[in-house]
């Protein structure tokens, strides 16, 4: 189950949503109900799904909703039309009293303008929301300092937040978020107001934050390079609308429209797409320590299929080496010719492994200075397959074209 | 018709007719509000006068030394004592007591309407010409029903006092209400806040200075009025000065002047000091 579904949500901006909406229904478009009406169509017929521990990018150009969007996520703004389920429950059927409660207790925010209280202290700051929770003070105090720990700030409980720098107030922001230990943290271009530097300095914070303990984010941005570095999946918004969600090699692909492509215009895709995505299993693989995996049987094998190279696993499919009809040839050819010779002796030296998750960039020196497909494994050493320097050429041609379409 | 020669609306008639009326029918109302001014006044005077002037003295540059500073510590030592000395003790507690009165009752009924205008534009859009209205409207008019309606004395002028000090603390306190930036009580919300704890935790402690700044001009209008207080019998400070301009005794009415003048800086500096402390 999604933690978080959206469905068909609108939200309109005006004094009769109702009207906006019937127009909506009429096949209007938003430009048209803004000049006939005057009413704004804030989100238009939103749905997608954000799932557990997942970060959820919503991108899109300013004006395109993003802000709205996230805000019916816990109810800042009243959706006009639409459902909006979280953990199970329909947020919008919510009474005043239950709508307290799940904001105290399922969500948090994070926001672009920092929004610190500058009559509290860092840590009354940090504390807030277990305050408006009733929780006793010396458990906030703990919790609170805790929580600034985790975001690299002990020791400045007592400052008032102007006494901070930009990226000390926002991480600030981030502590205050996290006290409540929410299972979702919205965060609304969180990381916008910074400098860069700052700015990718604190996108890594949150993903080591994520690695320890996997929160469901909704994170807005309008950076693109931003969405790419942290998302796990990607929402893109054009004019109220969501036009496409997927990952982030999913988008950048196969671009769903021109918007979209009109975004990754630009965006190296050597950045983005990793091993895992293009890699192709169509090499010969033997496992060694079985007959099939003699030095003999495996020369034998690579010259019936006219194939140079072989990838040698053991019986679980972890991969251990890379051979070649002339390391085997050369093994089989050197004394003493009696003797049993192993599969391993024949392993090219050279030849080392790449992690699927490792993006086109970081792979690129061994695809570039080796002649055999570079084997690709998990994170269990499990044999993946190969990226070859063909494969990589013709990824890298590809979304060349998109991007210049 | 057009010649003007005799008057053909009576308004004034009405307006009379109205005051009896209301004067006739609405007693138990306009008793109703005298008592608790009634009661207050009188506490505060009794008290003020019961305690001996040095401890007061004492306690005012206490608070100004803690409020401000040494200096205004000092300047109001001065000060009380030079009032003392011209023989206006009894009536500077007087007036101090009539003061506070209006400001404790322009505090109770102004800063919750300022809430609500702050808050509310409709109410703000209801609530701006009345409060235009009662700081414009000279005081004449007004001292006329408020007399008929209340008598005259202290009450009357506590009365009079509070419709005109009363505007600036309504409003202060709804600009200080608006000026509280929207993401802090959007952030509120998100976190779980009540519409009471957005009130109580973010938006008036960061109102604070703005509606201190109401309160001390609030004190400032209730002491312009103490010599108006004074023409429909009210004691205090303002006496001295109306009896001197009805006897033409210069001197008499200076130095009733110049206490209220003196009182009136003290009392300045001390909430000034208290709003930017709050700041
Ligand atoms: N309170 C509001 N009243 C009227 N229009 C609004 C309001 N908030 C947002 N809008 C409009 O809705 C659209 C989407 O805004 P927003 O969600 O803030 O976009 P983004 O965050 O992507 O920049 C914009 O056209 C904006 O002008
Ligand atoms: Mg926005």
């Amino acid at each position: 189950m999604p933690e978080i579904s959206v469905k068909n949500l609108y939200k309109i901006f005006g004094d009769s949503p109702e009207r906006a909406l019937k127009l909506l229904e009429k096949g209007q478009s938003k430009e048209d109900i803004y000049e006939t009406t005057g009413m704004t169509v804030g989100v238009q017929d939103a749905s997608f799904e954000v799932e557990k521990g997942e970060i959820f990018v919503v991108m899109g150009l300013s004006g395109s909703g993003k802000s709205t969007l996230v805000r019916t996520l816990n109810r800042l703004i009243e959706p006009t039309a639409g459902e909006v389920i979280i953990d199970g429950q329909d947020i919008l059927k919510m009474g005043k009293t239950e709508l307290v409660k799940f904001r105290r207790s399922k969500t948090s925010m994070v926001f672009q303008s920092f929004a610190l209280m500058p009559h509290l202290s860092v840590l009354q700051n940090v504390a807030f929301g277990l305050e408006l929770d009733g929780i006793e003070k010396a458990v906030r105090t703990e919790r609170a300092i805790d929580a600034l720990k985790q975001v690299g700030l002990d020791g400045w409980e007592n400052a008032l937040p102007s006494e901070l720098s930009g990226g000390m107030q926002q991480r600030v922001g981030l502590a205050r978020g996290l006290a409540v230990d929410p299972d979702i943290l919205l965060m609304d271009e969180a990381f916008s107001a910074l400098d860069p530097l700052i700015r990718t300095e604190m996108q890594d914070e949150l993903l080591k934050l994520q690695d320890r303990q996997e929160r469901t984010i909704v994170f807005i941005s309008h950076d693109l390079d931003e969405a790419l570095r942290i998302g796990d999946r990607i929402a893109i918004m054009e004019g109220g609308r969501v036009v496409q969600v997927g990952s982030p090699e999913e988008i950048l692909q196969n671009p769903a429209d021109d918007y979209v492509r009109a975004f990754f215009r630009g965006v190296d895709p050597t950045g983005v797409i990793s091993a895992g995505d293009i890699v192709r299993h169509n090499q010969p693989t033997v496992i060694w320590h079985t007959p099939q995996g003699s030095p003999r049987a495996t020369l034998e094998l690579l010259n019936n299929r006219d194939r140079e190279y072989a990838y040698v696993l053991d019986s679980e499919h972890r991969f251990f080496g890379v051979v070649s009809t002339d390391s085997l040839r050369t093994l089989l050819e050197s004394p003493p010719h009696d003797a049993k010779k192993k599969i391993e002796d024949a392993f090219i030296k050279e030849a080392l492994v790449v992690k699927e998750t490792e993006v086109l960039q970081d792979i690129l020196p061994q695809v570039a200075s080796h002649k055999w497909p570079i084997p690709v494994i998990d994170e269990n050493s499990v044999f993946k397959g190969v990226v070859s320097k063909n494969r990589f050429l013709k990824t890298l041609y590809r979304s060349d074209n998109n991007s210049n379409m | 018709m057009f010649d003007f020669e005799e008057k053909l609306i009576p308004l004034d008639d009405w307006i009379s007719s109205f005051i009896d009326w209301l004067v006739e029918g609405y007693r138990w109302f306009f008793q109703g509000i005298k008592w608790p001014v009634e009661v207050t006044l009188s506490w505060l005077e009794n008290g003020l006068l019961a305690i001996p002037p040095l401890l007061i003295i004492a306690v005012m540059a206490f608070i100004a030394w803690r409020t401000s500073g040494i200096r205004l510590s000092i300047f109001t030592v001065a000060a009380l004592v030079f009032i003392g000395l011209l023989g206006f003790w009894e009536d500077t507690m007087i007036t101090l007591a009539m003061v506070f009165s209006s400001v404790v009752f322009c505090t109770i009924v102004g800063i919750p309407l300022g809430i609500y205008s702050g808050k509310n534009d409709k109410f703000e859009s209801f609530m701006r010409p009345i409060l235009d209205g009662m700081q414009t409207t000279p005081a004449f008019v007004y001292l006329v029903p408020i007399v008929m309606l209340f008598s005259i004395g202290n009450v009357a002028g506590v009365l009079a006092t509070i419709v005109f000090a009363l505007p600036p603390i309504v409003r202060l306190t709804a600009l200080g209400i608006r000026q509280v930036h929207p993401e802090l009580v959007e952030a509120a919300l998100a976190f779980g806040a009540t519409s009471n704890q957005v009130l109580f935790k973010v938006q008036i402690p960061l109102a604070l200075p703005t509606i201190m700044a109401g309160l001390n001009q609030t004190i400032m209008m209730a002491l312009s009025m103490v010599v108006i207080a004074a023409l429909i019998g009210a004691g205090g400070l303002g006496a001295p000065v109306v009896l001197g301009l009805n006897t033409l005794d210069i001197g008499l009415a200076t130095i009733g002047g110049l206490s209220i003048v003196l009182i009136a800086i003290v009392l300045d500096r001390i909430t000034q000091s208290l709003g930017s402390k709050s700041n």
